[in-house]
């Protein structure tokens, strides 16, 4: 298998950064990495097995009604993973509210659907849904890592600003709670990755 | 020996106080050009004046304030002298934090440095409250230089006023700091139970006002600390609008958005509420309104660029800061918000303004045909 598949969606076509999709999500579930990380990973989930499925299935849908199909199969997954989480993890299904459910729509899937696991075999379809997952992750966790630090001076909820901060005038910044940061932030990943690799900047 | 300029890697940083100083000796080779005195740096220096007497007028009133809440007697250059020592650090965190940056960023990308920083560092700390923590301010400065102005390209490419986005980040970043009755007088923390709240947050609470319209008017009111003093700004505008720096359209348009939006609340508004308790014309001494549309409004680089759509965005500007005051408890001040939000639709404006014309023209064309 082609160690390509793996290696470009963490960096050269990173779904987030390079393709520009699944944002909404990325600014509504990084206020604390908690939930970016069950985020990332639903996600990172979804994506794969629904790759996988849908190219198990690729010779049989007809094209015409491919689209419906692929919902049909991406739904399937985040219904169990919306399960999975309301059954085992209750409070933080309840602050990721409709997050999970919209994963549905987030265009990174179909778009690895169509771009690719209908067109290859399906362990390399598995590969590239995970590997795409995993790229989405990666952002999700820089970006809720930033997010909760600065806005509320914790990781994972623990408290990581010491009090002195605070009591010799530290304050915690309350625009990184509100999601035009996220978008801010995702900017700046955007930023310093072109200037990393010259050839995405666009003429 | 090695002359100064002769050093490489300093080029912007040299170049920039080498034309700071003396006139630059390169001109424009080609092309006709009509030239007059007005260069960049002259409209920046004007605007700077211009923002002198506000400013001085601020340092006093930080003094006044503090002495008249802490219930002490002092005299005029007490006063003054009190409020310059609170203001001036103001001054230097915010210049010396933006000029870095400028000077750094020009220096990486090889470009020259330019003027533009002069005005928004002036700004910034007239319009934030005289009390905020220094390090708030200067992170609040690196965010909108760097964020507001240097990604879109530096000086003159920027999408929102600068000093605005400074405040606009420490509004949302740093609320406590911003907003509430506890920040606007100097030293006001440490005294207990004053509340040392601006007219628009009475009146936004529907409390009785505690201040004369000649007060509002004159500036003896806690506010941030340029913003006060109506006279002030007034003052400024004469300055600018006689040297033709900044557009009296914008200036006048604003001011008659205000006003007509001001009478409708103030016409259907229901009984009790803040549309009711303050009059249109009374918006207009209150709060920012003054500064932002004599100051920030007329930025020529944020603001509609045709003339037509001067008056259009002016009149959406006086507007929706009449509106938002009016029907959002949570802002008390909308002049902020409605500056940048109107930035932001400036080239929409532009584009529609010059789509007409280009209709109107072909159709004149086509008539004489």
């Amino acid at each position: 298998m082609d160690k390509e598949i793996y290696r470009k969606p963490l960096f050269l076509t990173n779904p987030v950064t390079v393709l520009v999709l699944g944002i909404c999500s990325a600014l509504a579930v990084t206020v604390q990495m908690k939930g970016a990380c069950i985020m990332g990973l639903s996600v990172m989930i979804v994506t794969g097995f629904s790759s996988l499925f849908a190219s198990l299935l690729r010779n049989g849908i007809p094209n015409r009604i491919r689209i419906i199909v692929q919902l049909v199969i991406v739904a399937l997954f985040v219904i169990l993973i919306d399960q999975f989480l309301k059954a085992y993890m209750y409070d933080l299904s309840k602050s990721l509210s409709v997050y999970v459910g919209l994963i549905i729509t987030n265009c990174i899937i179909m778009g690895r659907i169509e771009a690719f696991a209908l067109g290859n075999k399906p362990w390399p379809s598995f590969v590239d849904g995970i590997a795409n997952g995993f790229g989405y992750a990666m952002i999700l966790i820089v970006v809720s890592f930033f997010r909760e630090l600065l806005g509320s001076g914790t990781l994972f909820g623990i408290n990581v600003i010491p009090q002195s901060w605070y009591e010799s005038g530290y304050m915690n910044n309350g625009l990184m709670i509100l999601p035009p940061m996220a978008l801010i932030l995702i900017g700046i990943i955007v930023w310093v990755q072109r200037s990393i690799q010259k050839d995405l900047q666009e003429k | 020996m090695k002359k100064i300029t002769d050093i490489k890697w300093l080029h912007s940083t040299v170049d920039a106080f080498d034309s700071f100083l003396r006139v630059p000796n390169t001109v424009t080779a080609s092309g006709v050009h009509a030239r007059d005195c007005n260069d960049l740096k002259r409209i920046m220096i004007i605007v700077v004046i211009a923002l002198v007497p506000a400013a001085l007028f601020g340092m006093f009133n930080v003094g006044y304030q503090h002495f008249l809440y802490s219930g002490q007697a002092a005299g005029f250059w007490q006063m003054f002298w009190y409020g310059f020592l609170k203001v001036l650090p103001l001054f230097l965190v915010s210049y010396i934090t933006g000029l870095a940056i400028e000077f750094g960023s020009a220096q990486i990308r090889g470009h020259e440095v330019n003027e533009g920083y002069l005005v928004s560092g002036f700004i910034i700390p007239l319009i934030v409250p005289v009390d905020v923590p220094l390090w708030i301010l200067a992170l609040s400065v690196v965010f909108a230089v760097i964020i507001g102005k240097e990604i879109f390209g530096g000086t003159g490419m920027n999408i929102w006023n600068p000093a605005l986005l400074a405040r606009a980040f420490l509004f949302f970043a740093y609320p406590s700091k911003m907003s509430g009755d506890q920040v606007w007088v100097a030293g006001m923390s440490q005294m207990d139970g004053i509340s040392g709240a601006t007219p628009l947050a009475q009146a936004a609470a529907c409390e009785p006002f505690q201040f004369s319209n000649w007060d509002m008017f004159a500036g003896f009111i806690p506010g941030a600390v340029g913003e006060t003093s109506v006279i002030a700004i007034l003052l400024g505008a004469v300055i600018l609008l006689w040297t033709g720096v900044a557009s009296w359209k914008v200036m006048f348009s604003s001011i008659l958005g205000a006003l007509i939006i001001g009478f409708i609340c103030n016409a259907a508004g229901p009984e009790g509420s803040f549309a009711a308790n303050v009059p249109a014309w009374q918006h207009l001494i209150m709060g920012g309104f003054m500064f932002g549309t004599v100051f920030m409004a007329t930025d020529p680089v944020t603001g509609a660029q045709t003339e037509g759509g001067k008056w259009i965005y002016g009149f959406l500007i006086g507007a929706l800061t009449i509106i938002i005051r009016v029907f959002n408890a949570g802002y008390p001040e909308g002049m902020m918000l409605a500056i940048l939000l109107m930035n932001t639709f400036a080239p929409l404006i532009d584009h529609c303004v010059i789509s007409r014309n280009i209709k109107k023209r072909i159709a004149r064309t086509n008539q004489t045909k």
